[in-house]
């Protein structure tokens, strides 16, 4: 384990040439070349079922690619998962809260589970949650579930976001926060890949059309 | 606290908290084995021939209650795959879901089970082998059932697979665990079946969870 075999690519970018993702064989997902540095974001665009999603799993490491070259901070994901999964965070467009917890101990166990032995329940602040701290899940609504989610981007904090649809069911107040924490991370030499229909304004960002190629 | 502590810290939880499996699984057994008397009379010598298997027939299937849930909650929710990327990877996964539900299940069995064995007269001397048994032969149930539950991921009645799959596989620890007993009601020496369970606990301890993580893994992609 430790950190792992470093074979190529600068300090803290995603680097991915010519990788082939497949699910059977019924889906392939062909990515020429993609860069990403410090402080870059990366907007996903595409229609329903292009792959996005793919895409996000396969930067995640969650899925094998089947070619090609894929590195974060150096790091294979094929080599070592562990290390390259401690870079990052993948947020998946379900939200993974249960509702028999509170938020302060969905919170706490995010953290420790994910090796960082914090509370940070400063987080919840982050996404407006302070005040619902001691209140099970499954009284949330939707949108509140979803900003609970986002807080952990805050709680445990990484270096590559790699985040689905982010703002679906958020309103305009978490979209705002969202957007904020987005570029708080940004400015402090944060990557963040971001499947998106355009809810999020977010400035200076790349947009990646799925199926277009390079980016 | 250590990423695995706080896994099982939380499946343990889970287990206790409403519509849990833990006072379930006890229930269950205590409820099968207060029938077997009901069903098959109240004759001491019969019934205490026939209960060291009918105490661990109750345990394996008691087991098997929740092995359904074992995987599925997390991942239809999403925290599967936060669980993979964590610092536990799918192997710690496995193996401390794995412990946290033998702790949540079968530890309330284990205390349960020298009340049911003299109500079902089991001979005083056969007591001890069947804890042994118990002690070493319910953490297998449930490193077995780990990859049932992970093989059936996703499945709709996926868990009458998993009993098909898995019941199979709780034979042999079922065997030798009823032998440890019988053998000790005859007067024979029972270590040697103690021995055969502990060395098949030993064995899944080091070939379930990574078989386990490997079936995980093909569900993630």
């Amino acid at each position: 384990m430790g950190t792992g075999l470093r074979t190529e690519g600068a300090t803290n970018t995603l680097d991915a040439r010519e990788v082939v993702a497949r699910r059977g064989d019924l889906f392939a997902l062909r990515l020429d070349a993609l860069s990403l540095a410090p402080g870059e974001a990366l907007m996903l665009a595409g229609p329903n079922g292009a792959g996005k999603s793919t895409l996000l799993r396969l930067l995640a490491g969650l899925l094998p690619r089947a070619e090609g070259q894929l590195a974060f901070d150096g790091l294979d994901p094929s080599n070592d998962i562990r290390a390259y999964a401690a870079r990052l965070q993948f947020m998946g467009h379900k939200d993974a809260v249960k509702n028999a917890f509170t938020v302060r101990e969905t919170l706490r166990h995010w953290t420790h589970v994910q090796g960082v032995a914090v509370d940070a329940v400063g987080a919840l602040a982050a996404f407006g949650l302070g005040a619902l701290a001691d209140l099970p899940v499954g009284y949330l609504s939707a949108g509140q579930r979803r900003r609970l989610a986002l807080a952990r981007l805050v709680a445990v904090p990484r270096s590559l976001w790699l985040l689905d649809e982010p703002a679906s069911s958020l309103d305009a107040e978490g979209r705002t926060a969202l957007a904020a924490v987005i570029a708080n991370h940004r400015r402090h030499g944060g990557l963040v890949v971001m499947a998106s229909h355009g809810e999020l304004a977010l400035p200076d960002t790349r947009v990646l059309t799925i199926g277009s190629g390079s980016a | 606290m250590s990423p695995g502590l706080e896994l099982i810290r939380w499946e343990l939880a889970q287990a206790f908290r409403a519509g849990g499996s833990g006072p379930m699984a006890v229930a269950f057994f205590a409820a099968v084995l207060t029938l077997v008397p009901l069903g098959i009379g109240p004759e001491p010598a019969l019934l205490g021939r026939i209960a060291p298997g009918m105490v661990w027939v109750a345990a394996a299937l008691a087991s098997l209650l929740s092995l359904e849930r074992l995987f599925q909650g997390d991942y239809e929710d999403g925290s599967l795959d936060a669980l993979a990327l964590s610092p536990l990877g799918l192997y710690g996964t496995a193996l401390a879901k794995a412990l946290a539900h033998w702790m949540a299940v079968a530890l309330p069995i284990l205390i349960a089970a020298p009340v049911f064995a003299t109500l079902l007269h089991i001979e005083p001397q056969g007591i001890a082998p069947l804890m042994i048994g118990l002690l070493l032969g319910t953490p297998l149930f449930f490193l077995i059932g780990a990859l049932g539950a992970a093989l059936t991921l996703g499945l709709r009645r996926g868990g009458l697979l998993i009993a098909l799959i898995v019941l199979p596989l709780y034979a042999p620890v079922v065997i030798f665990g009823v032998s440890a007993v019988e053998a000790a009601a005859t007067g024979a020496p029972s270590a040697p079946s103690l021995m055969i369970l502990g060395a098949l606990l030993l064995a899944a301890l080091v070939l379930a969870p990574p078989a386990t993580a490997a079936a995980l893994r093909l569900h993630l992609e």
